[in-house]
């Protein structure tokens, strides 16, 4: 039997005048899933993200949560989700202990001490309980984020960016309680990231997204660790190095030359032997560098940003 | 609602801006009132300075109620200014701080977190009032007594003593009634935009314009002025006439009423529709 749908967006489209911020996007999100949404900066991610906690109302399409469109639901439907959106901001003026007191109540959910002292702790600000918002740093109010959207116990978890600003020490814990969430709590968890290894270490499935269309989807599996990859060999004689591969078994492989550099497309189970039979006929392989398709194509897109 | 209400209370009075009032309020009643204790009797010879030939001054004419008058009547026109400090915050201080986010992605509806600021926003304007009375007229008692009073507007009145308090809370609660009209405004506006000061710089702009075309004494400005809010907002004096003319304070209170709806009105429609981009 097919896994209950917690996030089901058909068609999904948002425009602001003449830009277009998000296309006839379409993702299902199932009950327990770490689900990766990716994309570069200027994707669409966070105009999605506002349009499924009903911050902006979409031009086109549907969003079902938890089976049922949220436009009728939206109360409901909110109570069992905990988010950041984009940066998590609070009451600067008022304290750590405060902020999450206050939004608490207003999510209707437990705001006893104990709770939430023991959301502090999880975040590693039982501490700084009593400190006001504003001498905190940015990691600080992402891990306060982190304890607003844990608060109420929710159901599914959407997090936007949530390791920016983080140390490497902070991004780890980040990751380790997305999992342990989804692993020992059995919450469903729905990522947004511009960084491809995060989602990899932590994601069960995974959308692309860019310029607010669906680029690629499926399990993160499928996409990131396909025995397709793309091998960069750099030789002495690439002209030499080129016929002896046209003269074998990898002859369909080769995709581009430049220069001394080659690129095959190719299984990585047979690099050691390509690499062997380079060797063997006289050719000096200098370098050999694998490189998944999706990572380059990741790679490409978000380079294209800063253009 | 309630608890959102307190949330919203909570909130307010934890900024410092929110006392910016309060304090204007209380430095300017004690200046007014040291210079009247210091003054006074030199302010009522001249006020009285035409009654002389014809009547007999006695008693304590200088007294709590003269003063409490006195203040209202120079504080009326600036305690707006001091509304819309606040008014001109509550929501787009929101939107500024980022908290929007924050607060609209919670599973209440827009409805109640505007309907619950709004009223939190007159709660602060009911506190202002009090603050208010307390001060120009509980202290006013204490330190120069009570008496009758006398009155200028319009002519002389001297009302009694037993006849006065009744009238203080009448005028107290229409001041209620076009102050919130006031913040009801500068309410509007902050739901326009994303930064605190636009609201606040605009409510004053849009007050001083409607206060000098319901003062211009111009035929084509007569037929409009009825209807600005402005013309009626210095309801309250009417309950130091004898008899009171319940007929106007009536239609007054009716016309800053229609306007804090139509502004509450506008700023909750606005406030549904919105995009939450900050």
């Amino acid at each position: 039997m097919e896994s209950e749908k917690i996030i089901e967006l058909s068609g999904l489209t948002k425009k602001f005048k003449n830009l277009t911020a998000v296309n006839d996007l379409n993702l299902n999100v199932y009950r327990g899933d770490v689900f990766g949404f990716l994309g570069p900066n200027g994707a669409g991610k966070s105009t999605t993200i506002r349009m499924m906690l009903s911050l902006i109302k979409p031009t086109g399409g549907n969003i079902k949560l938890f089976g049922k469109p949220l436009n009728e639901n939206r109360t409901e439907v909110l109570r069992k989700i905990g988010a950041i959106v984009e940066k998590p901001d609070f009451y600067l003026y008022l304290t750590a202990y405060k902020n999450l007191e206050i939004l608490g109540k207003i999510s209707g959910g437990d705001v006893s001490k104990k709770k939430i002292m023991e959301m502090l702790e999880l975040v590693g600000l039982a501490k700084r309980y009593n400190s006001k918002v504003k001498t905190f740093s940015h990691g600080m109010k992402q891990r306060l984020g982190l304890a607003q959207a844990l608060l109420h116990d929710p159901e599914l978890i959407i997090l936007d960016e949530p390791t920016t600003g983080l140390d490497p020490q902070g991004m780890k814990e980040v990751r380790d309680l997305v999992l342990y969430l989804s692993r020992e709590k059995g919450k469903t968890v729905f990522l947004s990231s511009h960084i491809l290894r995060e989602v990899e270490l932590i994601a069960s499935r995974m959308i692309i997204i860019n310029k607010g269309t669906t680029q690629v989807e499926g399990t993160v599996k499928e996409l990131l660790d396909s025995q397709n990859i793309d091998a960069s060999i750099d030789v002495d004689n690439a002209d030499e190095a080129v016929r002896l591969i046209e003269n074998s078994e990898w002859k369909e492989c080769i995709k581009q030359r430049n220069g001394n550099q080659l690129v095959l497309k190719m299984n990585k189970e047979n690099l050691g032997a390509l690499n062997k039979y380079l060797v063997e006929n006289n050719i000096e392989v200098s370098a050999l560098v694998p490189t998944r398709s999706l990572e380059e194509y990741f790679l490409k897109i978000t380079e294209g940003e800063g253009k | 609602m309630i608890t959102m209400i307190i949330i919203e209370l909570q909130k307010m009075f934890k900024k410092w801006r929110t006392y910016i009032g309060f304090i204007a309020i209380g430095f300017l009643t004690v200046i007014v009132q040291l210079s009247l204790y210091m003054e006074g009797d030199r302010y009522i010879n001249m006020a009285t300075r035409s009654l002389k030939d014809q009547f007999v001054m006695s008693g304590n004419l200088m007294n709590g109620y003269l003063i409490a008058n006195l203040i209202l009547n120079g504080l009326f026109v600036h305690i707006p200014f001091l509304i819309v400090l606040v008014g001109g915050d509550l929501l787009a201080g929101e939107a500024t701080a980022g908290t929007y986010r924050m607060l609209v992605t919670r599973p209440v509806s827009r409805f109640r977190i505007l309907t619950s600021k709004f009223l939190a926003g007159n709660i602060y304007v009911i506190a202002m009032i009090c603050w208010l009375a307390l001060l120009s007229l509980g202290v006013s008692l204490l330190v120069f007594g009570s008496g009758e009073m006398i009155t200028f507007g319009g002519g002389i009145t001297i009302l009694g003593e037993g006849d006065i308090l009744w009238r203080f809370a009448g005028a107290y609660m229409v001041a209620f009634v076009s102050l919130s009209t006031v913040f009801s405004l500068s309410f509007l506006f902050s739901s326009l935009v994303e930064n605190a000061i636009g609201p606040i710089v605009a409510s004053m702009a849009v007050i001083i314009i409607m206060i000098i075309l319901s003062a211009l004494d111009i035929d084509i400005l007569r037929s409009i002025r009825p209807y600005l809010f402005t013309t009626h907002m210095g309801v309250w004096s009417r309950f130091f006439t004898d008899p009171v003319d319940y007929r106007e304070v009536f239609k007054s209170v009716t016309v800053l009423l229609v306007h804090t709806a139509i502004f509450y009105g506008a700023a909750l429609y606005i406030f549904k529709k919105k995009d939450i981009l900050s």
